[in-house]
């Protein structure tokens, strides 16, 4: 079942049309990656979706509420973690939670008792009385992650979450949300990082110019763009266009990147011999998410 | 339009905690501050000025203070106070993420500013009740009348914060609207000083109701255009409450 649905999402500032009539439909328990460059719209969808920025055409439903007549029941069930910091600078560690579980009205004692439990759970206990300024990248980071987890969220929307953190943190936040999903928690996540996008998403939508360009589990993705593997030829530039023109004959899929020539969708190594004079040139590698990536969305600047 | 709901109060706590956090660094602003005045202009300038109104001047002048000290503490807090949680820290963000709506943030921002007038208010009366300046108990009423001009000054406040590009644009709203009010709505000297055009024009300074108000509710002397007075300061809360309601949607919600 569709825990959130949208149709024909559109959402349009002044002459930049950020969201293109995206329809989508994120499953109960699943994580869902939203994959793109910078600019591609990606931050808007989110927003539209946790109720802070209205559609400007099109809906949304989660759990079957309509998001424009049931905004504030859907809040209340969602764990919203941010790109940015916006925790707050006038209240310590420990208020900052204590304040947000009164912004979803949960008891007094019941918050205190939440609090105690995720500001351990992201080895942030030592910190209680500590202010934000005090709080190095990592830790507000954390911070914002256990601030999404005070109202028991049943759908975790995460915006770039291990953005700028260090391969401990990262980690540590990856093994979170993968106890999270394991406990049923729906999670759509916004990243670039594709391999937090591998790692942790059952499926991955990568999204350009406001489109959904295409949609599928990462290992449906990388097969069906650029297969398993990817070939790598480094290049000369006497030996350039001989090996273009070699490889257009045998018609294969390959991109110059630049230096470098990948070639997808090998099936056989046979195909690719005999292609450059030394074998020391071509390499092999497995296909990740990140040459899916370029091939839909190109290698251009989007901005 | 839409309206704000009960959850408009966790906004208030909100500012209440972090308030009572730090109120150090805020009291000598709203409680030295006027003593001051009071003390330098009632009896230091007072001595040459002899009776105003067949009062000391110190007596004249009390009421106002109070007025004007109220309005200032509700102004400050929804200008400079409010932006920098909107623009720099970015706590109305995070607070719309939660169930609480724009509205609820914009009048739990507006009621916190008329709970900071009040507390402003009624310290100040307390004061110059201590220098037995205050000789009606209709004087009672001031912290009530300090909270109403609190919704007042607050919602006008927030009105300018929803609409300028940046904290140095509060410059004007100080210079060319706050301050001319302190001056020329009868704080320090009766309007019936000014030239007639004066006098008019002072009664569109929201303040000017107020002082009247706070000086009939202090001696106890009242008469029927302290009516009008009432009036005009609960339509104009009203007003600028519900306006600001719109603007603050409008500068948030995109």
């Amino acid at each position: 079942m569709a825990i959130i649905k949208t149709k024909n999402l559109t959402k349009k500032f002044k002459d930049l049309l950020a969201v293109d009539t995206v329809n989508l439909e994120i499953k109960q328990g699943e994580c869902f990656g939203l994959l793109g460059p910078n600019g591609a719209g990606k931050t808007s969808l989110i927003r539209m979706i946790t109720a802070v920025s209205p559609p400007t055409k099109g809906d949304i439903w989660v759990q079957g509420n309509n998001l424009r007549t049931h905004s504030r029941q859907v809040k209340a069930i969602l764990g919203v973690v941010p790109q940015l910091d916006n925790l707050d600078e006038d209240l310590t560690v420990f208020q900052n939670l204590m304040t947000f579980a009164r912004y979803f009205s949960i008891h007094k004692n019941e918050a205190y008792r939440r609090s105690m439990e995720i500001l351990s759970l992201f080895e942030l206990q030592n910190k209680c009385n500590s202010h934000i300024r005090e709080l190095s990248w990592g830790m507000k980071r954390r911070l914002l992650l256990a601030r999404g987890l005070i109202n028991m969220p049943k759908i975790m929307v995460l915006d770039e979450p291990t953005i700028g953190l260090d391969p401990q943190t990262k980690y540590l936040v990856w093994h979170k949300l993968t106890d999270l999903k394991s406990q049923g928690v729906t999670q759509l996540l916004c990243t670039q990082n594709m391999e937090e996008a591998s790692i942790l998403r059952n499926r991955v939508a990568i999204m350009h110019q406001g489109k959904i360009l295409s949609l599928d589990t990462p290992q449906e993705l990388i097969s069906r763009y650029v297969g398993n593997e990817v070939w790598e030829i480094g290049l000369n530039s006497e030996e350039r266009d001989r090996t273009v023109e070699e490889l257009e004959r045998r018609g294969l899929d390959f991109e110059d990147v630049g230096g470098k020539i990948h070639v997808f969708h090998i099936e056989a190594e046979e195909s690719i011999s005999g292609l450059v004079s030394s074998q020391g040139r071509l390499r092999q590698r497995p296909a990740t998410l990140e040459d899916v990536f370029f091939r839909l969305t190109g290698r251009s600047l989007a901005e | 339009m839409k309206f704000p709901s009960w959850h408009f109060i966790r906004v208030w706590q909100r500012n209440r905690d972090v308030f009572f956090r730090l109120w150090h660094s805020e009291a000598p602003g709203f409680v030295a501050e006027p003593i001051i005045i009071l003390v330098a202009m009632g009896l230091g300038l007072g001595a040459y000025i002899g009776l105003v109104d067949g009062q000391q001047y110190i007596e004249f002048i009390a009421p106002g203070i109070i007025a004007s000290y109220a309005m200032f503490s509700a102004t400050f807090e929804c200008t400079y106070g409010s932006f920098v949680r909107m623009e720099y820290q970015k706590t109305y963000d995070a607070i719309i993420a939660t169930p609480l709506s724009i509205e609820d943030v914009t009048a739990g921002e507006i009621f916190w500013g008329a709970t900071r007038s009040f507390m402003t208010g009624t310290i100040i009366l307390v004061i110059a009740a201590a220098f037995q300046l205050v000789p009606s108990l209709w004087a009672l009423a001031i912290p009530a009348l300090a909270f109403l001009e609190g919704i007042m000054f607050a919602s006008i406040a927030i009105l300018f914060t929803s609409i300028v590009p940046a904290i140095y644009s509060f410059n004007y709203y100080f210079t060319l609207f706050i301050t001319p009010m302190f001056f020329f709505s009868g704080v320090f000297f009766p309007l019936s000083s000014f030239p007639e055009i004066v006098q008019t024009l002072s009664w569109i300074a929201p303040l000017t109701p107020v002082v009247h108000l706070t000086r009939a509710l202090i001696s106890g002397d009242f008469h029927l255009d302290l009516l009008w007075a009432l009036a005009l300061i609960i339509v104009l809360s009203a007003l600028f409450f519900c306006v600001s309601l719109v603007t603050m949607r409008r500068r948030l919600i995109i």
